[in-house]
């Protein structure tokens, strides 16, 4: 009888030697961008323009042995960090409470996506006049950037949500309530987690951002200042810094995703 | 007639034996191509503890019939009452088996299994212990920590019809349940759901496009027309019961059943519909 246990075959050494494969290409890709880099600055390229890694390698060193670029990115992180939370918090039950109703979600639709289609930067030095140049302006700015995206992201997973499956619970006796936390909200789970990965880099946007405009800490004003002083080794030197955080942090959210969505 | 199954169960007074009833049901669904009729005029009484298969052409109003008694679509025009009084909004009073796979895939076998309960705040020690019975009694044994990806989908079917007997519905409404499953798989599915249903006094709504399943199951077949449907032939089966799935198709009258059947639905589908 075919009523068995449909086990998938385990292949996962080959998994495995694939996986390290992959590893070594990444590994040579890297080495040979850096190394290109700091063979052509200098005969080919001024390094006044483009700098090299080993200048940029020897700011970094400075600022970690000075303490600078741990302070600046704390900022950045915690402002980013706090602008992500909210910024996701307030997406997810916006969502929520907007997918509920089909007729609440087809009025607010249209203003949704127009307030969306504005660049949120340009909201900046609106939140600066109105919040000082403290951490607050760009907490905001942080968390309006990550609170479209997923708010988006989730309303469409909300959507997507298997009207049979509810209806399935509902005949079972289900109330609002246990649908939602039974099947709309494991359902648009991936859709969430989907719109927190787009939006933890725009949440970094959103922070560094503001910082340009109107700071006196942070890795938007580190740049900044580098750039001031036409320091061309330390304005990448930050962005690298700044690149090394959020592809941790990415890394991290997928993990977690990973974890979550084990029954896939 | 000869029926030597109507010794096992008595009908009460007409009115307090009836599980569901359509008086002069129709249903009209408007599409963007324009409406279609998919029942006028339509009545139906199904008893209580019966066995009733509904068969017929497909486009036929068959899932719309069992969509009524859940109480998932409205009538246009009529009443469906169940036990007794008129559904309204969702039937919960029934049991529901699709067609379409419902298994929540996040969730194991046995949290899938566990819901019904747990919306009927049944405390958890007593929620594993039913429903490791109940997974017992459908062959679903040690798979409770199983999510359903990982099983067949006889098992998934197997998983659906634990769901929905665990909360004990007096009433059980069956979309082509055993529709896309491989022939053996069927005859073994619908072995167990005899065996599960005997005793349990039920009363069971079972769509099938398979005349043999409905004839074989069935206390009565009904055939519905083209839309807008009716009922075309209502069939009264005379084979015993218990029955032994794979012997009633060797049982006498069992023929009759079909060729009558199979010449209702035949006819149905040469019909111009109006």
């Amino acid at each position: 009888m075919s009523d068995g246990p449909t086990t998938p075959p385990s292949a996962f050494a080959g998994k495995l030697r694939r996986l390290d494969a992959v590893w070594f290409y990444r590994a040579l890709f890297l080495v040979a961008f850096l190394g290109t880099w700091q063979l052509a600055s200098g005969p080919l390229l001024d390094p006044f323009w483009v700098s090299s890694p080993s200048a940029i390698g020897a700011t970094l060193v400075k600022w970690t042995r000075s303490g600078a670029l741990q302070y600046h990115l704390l900022v950045t992180f915690k402002e980013t960090a706090t602008g992500f939370v909210f910024g996701a918090a307030f997406g997810i039950l916006a969502a929520f409470v907007i997918g509920s109703s089909d007729i609440l979600r087809r009025t607010v639709d249209p203003f949704l996506t127009a307030v969306y289609g504005v660049p949120k930067v340009a909201l900046a030095p609106l939140f600066i006049m109105w919040f000082g140049i403290g951490l607050a302006p760009k907490i905001v700015l942080a968390a309006v950037s990550v609170f479209f995206l997923v708010l988006f992201s989730t309303i469409g997973g909300i959507a997507q949500a298997d009207r049979k499956m509810v209806d399935a619970l509902r005949i079972m006796g289900a109330g609002r309530f246990t649908v939602h936390r039974r099947v709309t909200f494991p359902s648009a789970l991936p859709w969430v987690f989907s719109g927190l990965k787009l939006g933890l880099p725009y949440g970094f946007v959103g922070a560094v951002a503001a910082e340009m405009m109107a700071s006196n800490a942070g890795i938007g004003f580190l740049t900044q200042n580098a750039a001031g002083q036409l320091d061309t080794a330390g304005v990448f030197a930050a962005l690298f810094a700044l690149m090394v955080v959020t592809a941790a942090l990415n890394e991290g959210l997928g993990r977690l995703e990973h974890r979550i969505f084990r029954w896939r | 007639m000869e029926n030597p199954g109507s010794t096992r169960r008595d009908f009460g007074p007409a009115r307090a034996a009836l599980d569901i009833e359509f008086r002069k049901v129709g249903k009209v669904f408007a599409s963007r191509k324009g409406q279609f009729e998919v029942l006028r005029d339509f009545d139906l009484e199904v008893r209580k503890g019966e066995f009733l298969a509904i068969v017929g052409p497909s486009g036929s109003g068959k899932s719309t019939v069992l969509n009524l008694m859940a109480g998932l679509d409205t009538p246009t025009s009529g009443t469906v009452a169940c036990h007794g009084h008129p559904i309204t909004g969702v039937n919960s009073e029934i049991g529901y088996l699709t067609q379409h796979d419902s298994l929540m895939p996040w969730l194991t076998v046995e949290d899938n299994v566990a819901v019904p309960l747990e919306i009927r705040g049944i405390p958890k020690a007593e929620r594993r212990e039913r429903v490791r019975r109940m997974l017992a009694d459908v062959g679903l044994g040690g798979f409770e920590h199983h999510h359903p990806n990982q099983l067949s989908g006889g098992m998934r079917k197997r998983a659906m019809l634990a769901r929905t007997l665990i909360y004990d519905p007096p009433t059980l409404l069956m979309d082509e349940p055993f529709g896309p499953l491989d022939a053996q798989l069927k005859v073994v599915l619908q072995a167990d759901l005899m065996r599960l249903w005997n005793a349990t006094g039920k009363t069971v709504v079972f769509v099938t496009h398979d005349i043999v399943e409905a004839i074989t199951l069935a206390d009565r077949v009904i055939v519905l027309s083209h839309r807008p449907s009716r009922i075309k032939l209502d069939e009264a089966i005379a084979i015993g019961r218990p029955r032994e799935v794979h012997e009633a198709r060797f049982a006498p009258g069992f023929e009759d059943h079909y060729r009558r059947l199979w010449s209702a639905i035949e006819i149905g589908g040469a019909e111009k519909t109006p």
